[in-house]
C-alpha cells in the first residue's frame, strides 16, 4: 500500500475513465486532483498498517481522547460540588474559577493534541502542487464584459436622457441625508449648552456661595486640614459627590507658611491675589491635560502630579505645570470661610476646568 | 404490499446523489477538497487570531446574558462583602456579578479578556511576519489594507469592551477618551458632548458602546474577517521559494483530511490556552478599583498592552499649546497630536506601505512567492525602525511602573523616551541594515566556497586553513546561484553527520549510523531524501 508517486507531466494527458472497476479508490482521488490541476507528487504512508508504531500512536492519540473525558468530567464535578460563593478569607472558593480553567484547558488541549498527533503522525504525508493560475482574465474577457457594462448604459440610454441622470442624482442626495439625519439630528448635543463647558458645581446658587464639602457631605473648617496636608473637596449641592460634577472635584491643601507666602506672591502676580483663604489654596483636582484626577500631591516640592501621564504642577506657582504634557495650570477656585466658620467658594472656577478644547478662551 | 429491503450501506451515496441533483454541488465540492495549502510554522499566526475571535464570540455572547449596560445607579448588595452598600453603576454591579454570583462567570469573563489580548497580539505578530516577508505585495495589497483595519477595529471593540464594566480603571480610561476627542480642533466638543450626551460622562455612554461593542464592532470584524479569509482562498496563499516551488503554483498538501484537520486541532489548542489562562491567570480585577468615581484614580493604571504605545506617546508629548489668537482665542491642545493625528499617521502609513514600496521599487508584478527578511534589507530595516518606535512608546506607556520598580526617576525616564523615540529608530534602521547584508554575504560565501567543515588543516608550508565542503558536486565549483531560501551552513545539514533523533523524552527511533570522523562520508550511503518537500521539515 506503499504508494509513492513520481512527478508526471500533466500535458496532453487522457482524461481517466473513473467508471474503469480496475482504478483503485486512490486511482480516482489522484483522478480528481489532476482534473483541478493539482498533482500529488509525493504520498507515503507515515507508520506500516499492523506495525508497533502505529499501534504506539493509536495509543496515544486514544489516551488524549480518554484524558479529554476525564477533565471534561472533572470540570463538571468541579462546577456542581465545588464551593463557589465569595467567602472572605482565603477559603476554598478561590480555587473554583482556576480549577475550571485548568480542567477546561486539560479537557481542550487534551483533545486538541490528539487529534493533532492523529492527523501529523498517523496520515500519509504528501505534496501537492496546484496550477496558482492567477493571470488575470484574457482580454477578450475583459472586452465582452466592459462592452456588457457599456452596453448596459446604452439601454438605459443616460447619455441620451441626461435629464434621467441628473433628475436621479437630484433625487437622491437628499435621500441620502434622510438617512444620516436622525443619526446626526438625534445624536447632536451642543456642548454650550447652560454653558456647562465653564461652569461647575461651584457656580454660586442664586447669589448665595457654595460650601466645601467632604466626601461624606459633611463642610470643612480650616481646623480639619493640618499644615501640608490636602483634601479631596467637592461642591455642597445635591449630587455634589457624584459624578454628575465629574467637573468639580477640588483640591483644598493648606500651605505651609514659606509655601503660602510664595503662592500668595504668584496669585497676585496673575490677579488672583485674593484667591486663597489664609495659608489654604484650593486647586481644580481635573488634570488640564486628558481630564484624569491629578490627585499625587508630594507635599515637600509643592508639586501636584497626575498618575495618568505624569504631567506635575507647581502648586506654589499657580500650579503650572513643569514637567509633563500638560499646557496649562489647574485652575484655581477663590475661597473663604463664611460667618459660620466653613469653607465657601467666592465664586465659580474664574478658568475652563478639564481638557483643554478648541475654543477654550 | 411487499415491504423493500432497507439497504443501509446505500443511504451514504442515495443522499449524496439526492443533494447533488438539487445544489450540483459535486464538482464545486471536489475543488474545494482538493485545494492545495502551502504549509509553514509563520502561516498560523493569523489563525490564532481567527480562533481568539470566534473564543471571543462565544464567551461575549454568554457575557451579554448576565451585563446590564446601564448607568442607573444602584446600591450593591451582592457577594462581594467589601463592597457592599456602595453606591454605583448597574454596569458596574452587573459586571461584579458575573464575577462573583454567577456560577462560572468570572472564568468566562477572564477567558474573553484573555482572548481579546490574543487576538490583537497575534494580529499584530501575524502582520510583522506579512510584512518582514514580502507577502503584501501584489496581488495581496486589498488584504494587507484590510488586515491593518482589522488592527484598529479590534482596536475599538477592546477599548469599548474594557470601558462597559465602569470601574475606576476603565472610567479613567474613559475620560481620558472624552479628553482626546476634546482635542479634535472646531468639532472636539461637539463631538465629544454628541458621543457622551451632554458632558462626560453622562447617562448613556454605557448604553452606546455596548450596542457599538456587541453588535457593530464585531459585525465589521465579521465582514472584515470574511472577506479577509475569502481572498486568502481566492488569491491563494503565498509560499517559500524552495525545490519545485515557483511563482506560478502552490506547493503543500490538499486542504482535506490532513491540513483540515491541522486547522481542528490547532483551534482546540488555542482554545484550551484561553482556558487556562482564564481560569489561572487573573485579570482586570475590577472588584479592586471600585466605581468609577471622577476624582479617584490610582498609580500604575496601564490600559491594555494594545492601548499602551498611545498611552506612551501622550506621556512623552511636550507639553506644547498652539493657540490662534482670533476673536476669544483658540486652540490645538498638545493632547491632539500624540492620540488623534499620530494614530492617523499610523493608518496611512501602514495601508499605504505596499503602494509605495512597489512606487520606489518599480515593482508592479505578480508576487506568489515569499521574500526572506534579509534579501530586502530595506524594508526589513524599516519595520525594525517600526518595532523600535512602537516598543519605545509601549515601555513610555508603562513608565511610571519601570520608574518605581527600578527606583528611576519618572522624569528621567520621560526623557529616555522622548530621546530614545528620536534616536531609536534611525539606529535601529541602520543596524539592521548592515546585519541583512551580512547574512547576505554569509549565504554567498557558503554557496561559493561550501560550509565550514570544523578540520584545520595544516599546509606545507605552515599555515592552518579550514577545510570547507563544497555544496555544488561539480568539479572546478563556480558555486551555486541564491535562490531565495535557507543556504545549509553545517554539516549534519547535508547528511554528513547524523540528524538529530527524533523523540521528546526518549529516542522514538534508533540513532542513525554516525559516521567515523565528520566531514568523511558516511560508511553507507544515506537514503536518498525527497526532492521535494514541504516547508515544515529540515532540509
Amino acid at each position: 500500500m506503499s504508494t509513492h508517486i513520481e512527478h508526471q507531466a500533466p500535458q496532453g494527458r487522457e482524461p481517466l475513465d473513473v467508471n474503469d472497476p480496475r482504478l483503485s479508490r486512490f486511482d480516482i482521488v489522484q483522478e480528481g486532483a489532476r482534473r483541478d490541476d493539482i498533482e500529488i507528487v509525493h504520498y507515503e504512508p507515515q507508520v506500516v498498517p499492523g506495525s508497533k508504531a502505529e499501534r504506539r500512536m493509536t495509543r496515544t492519540v486514544a489516551t488524549f481522547f480518554l484524558l479529554t473525558g476525564l477533565a471534561a468530567t472533572a470540570f463538571l464535578v468541579v462546577y456542581i460540588w465545588w464551593p463557589w460563593q465569595w467567602e472572605p478569607g482565603r477559603g476554598g472558593d478561590k480555587w473554583y474559577t482556576p480549577l475550571l480553567g485548568v480542567t477546561l484547558g486539560i479537557a481542550l488541549l487534551a483533545v486538541g493534541f490528539g487529534i493533532l498527533t492523529w492527523g501529523k503522525k498517523l496520515l500519509p504525508k504528501e505534496v501537492s502542487i496546484q496550477d496558482r493560475h492567477d493571470q488575470p482574465s484574457s482580454s477578450e474577457d475583459r472586452r465582452i464584459t466592459g462592452e456588457t457594462m457599456l452596453y448596459m448604459a446604452d439601454e438605459l440610454g443616460v447619455r441620451r436622457r441626461p435629464l434621467l441622470g441628473a433628475s436621479l442624482m437630484a433625487g437622491l442626495a437628499p435621500v441620502g441625508l434622510v438617512a444620516a439625519a436622525p443619526l446626526v439630528g438625534g445624536l447632536i448635543q451642543n456642548p454650550h449648552k447652560n454653558n456647562q463647558m465653564f461652569t461647575t458645581g461651584f457656580k454660586p446658587v442664586d447669589g448665595k456661595k457654595i460650601r466645601l464639602i467632604r466626601e461624606d457631605g459633611r463642610p470643612i473648617r480650616p481646623a480639619d486640614v493640618s499644615v501640608g496636608g490636602q483634601l479631596t473637596v467637592f461642591p455642597g449641592v445635591d449630587g455634589g459627590v457624584s459624578n454628575k460634577y465629574a467637573d468639580s472635584p477640588t483640591l483644598l491643601i493648606h500651605l505651609r507658611d514659606g509655601d503660602a507666602e510664595k503662592s500668595r506672591v504668584a496669585n497676585a502676580r496673575v490677579g488672583h491675589g485674593d484667591y486663597m483663604w489664609g495659608n489654604y489654596a484650593a486647586f481644580s483636582k481635573i488634570c488640564t491635560h486628558a481630564g484624569c484626577p491629578a490627585s499625587l500631591f508630594e507635599q515637600q516640592t509643592n508639586r501636584l502630579l497626575c498618575p495618568c501621564h505624569q504631567s506635575q504642577f507647581l502648586i506654589t506657582d499657580n500650579a503650572k505645570p513643569v514637567f509633563g504634557p500638560a499646557n496649562r495650570p489647574l485652575p484655581q477656585l477663590p475661597i473663604e470661610v463664611d460667618e459660620e466658620g466653613f469653607f465657601v467658594a467666592k465664586s465659580d472656577y474664574t478658568e475652563t476646568i478639564g481638557p483643554d478644547f478648541w475654543e477654550r478662551p | 404490499m411487499k415491504r423493500r429491503k432497507f439497504d443501509v450501506a446505500a443511504v451514504p451515496a442515495r443522499t449524496a446523489g439526492a443533494l447533488d441533483d438539487r445544489f450540483s454541488a459535486a464538482t464545486p465540492l471536489r475543488k474545494l477538497l482538493n485545494k492545495v495549502f502551502p504549509d509553514h510554522w509563520s502561516f498560523l499566526l493569523g489563525e490564532i487570531a481567527l480562533f481568539s475571535f470566534v473564543v471571543l464570540l462565544l464567551t461575549g455572547v454568554y457575557l451579554t446574558f448576565f451585563f446590564e449596560p446601564s448607568m442607573a445607579e444602584v446600591v450593591y448588595n451582592g457577594s462581594y462583602a467589601p463592597l457592599r452598600g456602595t453606591p454605583m453603576s448597574a454596569a458596574y454591579a452587573s459586571s461584579l456579578d458575573i464575577s462573583f454570583d454567577v456560577r462560572g462567570g468570572l472564568i468566562m469573563r477572564q477567558m474573553h479578556h484573555w482572548s481579546a489580548l490574543l487576538f490583537m497580539a497575534a494580529i499584530v505578530v501575524h502582520m510583522l511576519r506579512v510584512f518582514f516577508t514580502g507577502a503584501f505585495r501584489k496581488p495581496r495589497e486589498t488584504n494587507w489594507i484590510i488586515g491593518s483595519l482589522l488592527f484598529w477595529v479590534g482596536f475599538l471593540a477592546g477599548f469599548t469592551g474594557y470601558s462597559l464594566p465602569d470601574d475606576g480603571l476603565s472610567g479613567t480610561g474613559l475620560r481620558i477618551a472624552s479628553g482626546i476627542i476634546l482635542s479634535i480642533p472646531v468639532i472636539g466638543s461637539w463631538v465629544s458632548s454628541s458621543i457622551f450626551g451632554g458632558e462626560f460622562p453622562g447617562t448613556i455612554i454605557i448604553s452606546r458602546f455596548f450596542i457599538a461593542h456587541v453588535l457593530l464592532i464585531p459585525g465589521l470584524l465579521v465582514a472584515l474577517i470574511s472577506v479577509h479569509l475569502g481572498l486568502v482562498f481566492k488569491q491563494k496563499h503565498t509560499q517559500w521559494p524552495g525545490p519545485g516551488r515557483t511563482n506560478e503554483n502552490v506547493v503543500g498538501e490538499r486542504m482535506f483530511p490532513r491540513y483540515a484537520i491541522k486547522q481542528a486541532g490547532f483551534f482546540l489548542v488555542v482554545f484550551g490556552v484561553i482556558a487556562l489562562m482564564g481560569g489561572m491567570f487573573q485579570i482586570n480585577p475590577i472588584w479592586y478599583f471600585g466605581p468609577y468615581e471622577a476624582w479617584v484614580v490610582s498609580a500604575a493604571s496601564q490600559p491594555d498592552w494594545y492601548v499602551m504605545f498611545l498611552d506612551g506617546s501622550t506621556r512623552l508629548m511636550p507639553g506644547w499649546e498652539i493657540s490662534i489668537p482670533i476673536g476669544d482665542g483658540y486652540v490645538i491642545p498638545p493632547l491632539f497630536w500624540p492620540t488623534v493625528v499620530l494614530p492617523g499617521i499610523l493608518v496611512g502609513l501602514s495601508t499605504m506601505y505596499p503602494f509605495l514600496e512597489a512606487r520606489r521599487l518599480k515593482d508592479y508584478r505578480h508576487h506568489n512567492l515569499l521574500q526572506r527578511p534579509r534579501d530586502v534589507p530595506a524594508r526589513t530595516a524599516v519595520g525594525a525602525m517600526a518595532l523600535s518606535f512602537w516598543v519605545v512608546l509601549t515601555l513610555s506607556g508603562g513608565n511610571d511602573v519601570i520608574a518605581d520598580k527600578f527606583q528611576i526617576s519618572l522624569n528621567a525616564m520621560t526623557w529616555a523616551g522622548r530621546v530614545g523615540l528620536l534616536v531609536l529608530p534611525p539606529l535601529a534602521y541602520y543596524i539592521t541594515y548592515r546585519i541583512c547584508l551580512g547574512l547576505q554575504q554569509h549565504d554567498r560565501e557558503v554557496l561559493a566556497h561550501g560550509v565550514e567543515t570544523g578540520i584545520i588543516k595544516r599546509l606545507p608550508d605552515g599555515r592552518f586553513v579550514e577545510v570547507h565542503q563544497p555544496l555544488s558536486a561539480a568539479e572546478g565549483h563556480e558555486g551555486l546561484d541564491y535562490v531565495g531560501w535557507v543556504v545549509p551552513k553545517k554539516m549534519n545539514r547535508l547528511g554528513a553527520l547524523g540528524p538529530a533523533v527524533r523523540g521528546f523524552f526518549y529516542p522514538i527511533e534508533k540513532p542513525a549510523e554516525a559516521p567515523v570522523s565528520p566531514g568523511h562520508p558516511p560508511v553507507e550511503p544515506r537514503p536518498e531524501r525527497e526532492e521535494i518537500s514541504s516547508g515544515e521539515s529540515r532540509h
